[in-house]
């Protein structure tokens, strides 16, 4: 599984890649492949504001909802407005053309707390392992 | 894998769109051993199963299975089932897994001896091949004539080597087999089915595909559509129900509520702006509450939202527009006819 050098990570699976006070978002293509197929996204509009660590859209696979949550704060001046129409980008190309939202940033020091890939790398092998374990219970029938 | 009931399941393998396509297109393998069987048999084994299920068990004939639910005292759904008739004292009942514990205290404790209640569900693997392929690939491996096994009939033959019983039902709304036979046989018969099936596009499904087709097909999912305070005139299974019967448990309590008219009925959604009803959101008529999402998805079939949920009787009208509050916004949507997806050329029982 490939998680880029350069951009930056949450806990919640979303990576940001930040130019200047621009931040882009997207999730992770561990998050993509747990999810599954991508067939709803719900995302902001241009102008609104957006709290880091506060969800600030969703998404939906066949199965389940998750929200998407702000890794920074800031105001969004972009959004991908090809995904409502197209969600499986999302799985296709979860870091190219899957992007979600474009944000201009408040506050720098955000980004102090998110993951490096390496980091990202490592916590995602937790992740899986307390999977392993089988501790999850969801799924019904 | 997901825990559920106890068993390590697969939600899905290539993908929950692929496999749901898979079935509808050509088939699809599900490893459904969790369900829960209950065998009744003995002297008073008919005379229990009418007294706590609502279809008429009499009508069964051996070699045939039906739908049925064991109903408590207010009519409410204690589970949802498929009773096979194997010998005219001998039935066995396919129950669901999280209520297989629940449904054989609720039988062995009515038995008053007079039928030997067993839980037998680890004796059997259930191996579900669905799909208009289905009877294609199964043919190859076994010397049963199974053009002659009708809908929600079965015949105990051998598949691959393996003894099982064939039963020609689902829960996915294509044509397809169910098929239980010793777990010590079950891997192999998997990779036999699989090898069999592997140039006609024999796909395994999960949990995720399996979710996904039974709800196009309206069929209800106990915990969500159906349980123990959800009656079958409310749930749409007006069809089970055989108030006409010898006497059985909550009969009085339906005629009741068919007297006195269902303040709630299943409906059928399907959303007419973007968004997804899911389990326990709110269904709104101008901005009122009038009931509650049961189980909802987008349709890789058909590509759009659909939702079954219960909401005032006297909204259950089919075209009526209503909204559903999804995450704090109300998303336009409007009642539907059931079920949503009908397989073409398909008659009314399947």
């Amino acid at each position: 599984m490939e998680f880029p050098e350069g951009l930056k990570y949450t806990k919640e699976h979303e990576w940001v890649l930040v130019e200047d006070r621009i931040a882009t978002i997207g999730i992770t293509e561990y998050a993509q492949q747990e999810l599954g197929d991508v067939v709803y996204v719900e995302l902001p509009e241009v102008g609104e504001k957006i709290v880091k660590d506060d969800p600030f859209g969703a998404v939906e696979s066949v199965k389940a909802v998750s929200d998407i949550y702000a890794p920074v704060s800031g105001t969004v001046i972009e959004v991908n407005d090809t995904l409502p129409d197209s969600p499986e980008t999302i799985n296709d190309d979860a870091y190219g053309d899957g992007w979600m939202i474009k944000v201009e940033m408040s506050d720098a020091d955000d980004l102090k707390d998110l993951m490096s890939a390496e980091e990202y790398a490592e916590y995602v092998d937790q992740q899986k392992e307390e999977e392993d374990e089988g501790e999850e219970e969801s799924g019904e029938e | 894998m997901v825990e559920f009931a106890g068993w390590e399941m697969p939600v899905q393998y290539q993908g929950v769109i692929e496999e749901h396509l898979a079935v509808r297109r050509r088939a699809g393998l599900f490893d459904v051993s969790h369900m829960g069987e209950v065998e009744v048999s003995g002297a008073g084994a008919l005379d229990l199963c009418q007294t706590l299920t609502a279809n008429d068990v009499a009508r069964v004939q051996v070699g045939q299975a039906q739908y049925n639910l064991l109903l408590n005292e207010s009519g409410g759904a204690v589970d949802d089932i498929v009773v096979y008739r194997l010998e005219s004292d001998h039935f066995l009942i396919c129950v669901n897994a999280a209520n297989t514990d629940k449904d054989f205290q609720w039988i062995r404790g009515r038995s008053e001896g007079k039928a030997e209640v067993r839980d037998t569900s680890s004796r059997y693997v259930q191996l579900a091949l669905q799909g208009p392929l289905a009877e294609k690939i199964l043919q190859r491996l076994t010397g049963l004539a199974l053009a002659q096994i009708k809908p929600f009939h079965f015949s105990f033959g051998e598949v691959s080597g393996a003894r099982c019983l064939v039963a020609r039902t689902g829960y996915t709304g294509e044509d397809g087999f169910e098929l239980y036979c010793d777990p010590d046989r079950g891997e192999a018969l998997w990779n036999s089915l699989m090898e069999a099936g592997r140039d006609g596009g024999l796909q395994p499904a999960g949990l995720g595909a399996r979710d996904t087709l039974r709800l196009e097909k309206a069929y209800p999912l106990y915990g969500h559509e159906l349980d123990d305070t959800t009656t079958p005139l409310e749930a749409g299974l007006e069809w089970v129900t055989k108030l006409s019967k010898v006497s059985f448990l909550g009969r009085e309590a339906l005629l009741r509520q068919k007297r006195e008219g269902v303040a709630r009925r299943l409906v059928g959604l399907e959303m007419t702006a973007p968004g997804i009803a899911r389990a326990d959101y709110p269904i709104l008529k101008e901005g009122e509450p009038i009931g509650r999402v049961t189980s909802g998805t987008r349709s890789p079939t058909l590509g759009k939202s659909i939702a079954l949920g219960y909401v005032s009787a006297a909204e259950a009208v089919v075209g009526n527009g209503v909204e559903v509050e999804i995450r704090g916004r109300s998303v336009a949507a409007r009642l539907v006819a059931l079920p949503f997806y009908r397989r073409e050329g398909a008659g009314k029982t399947s």
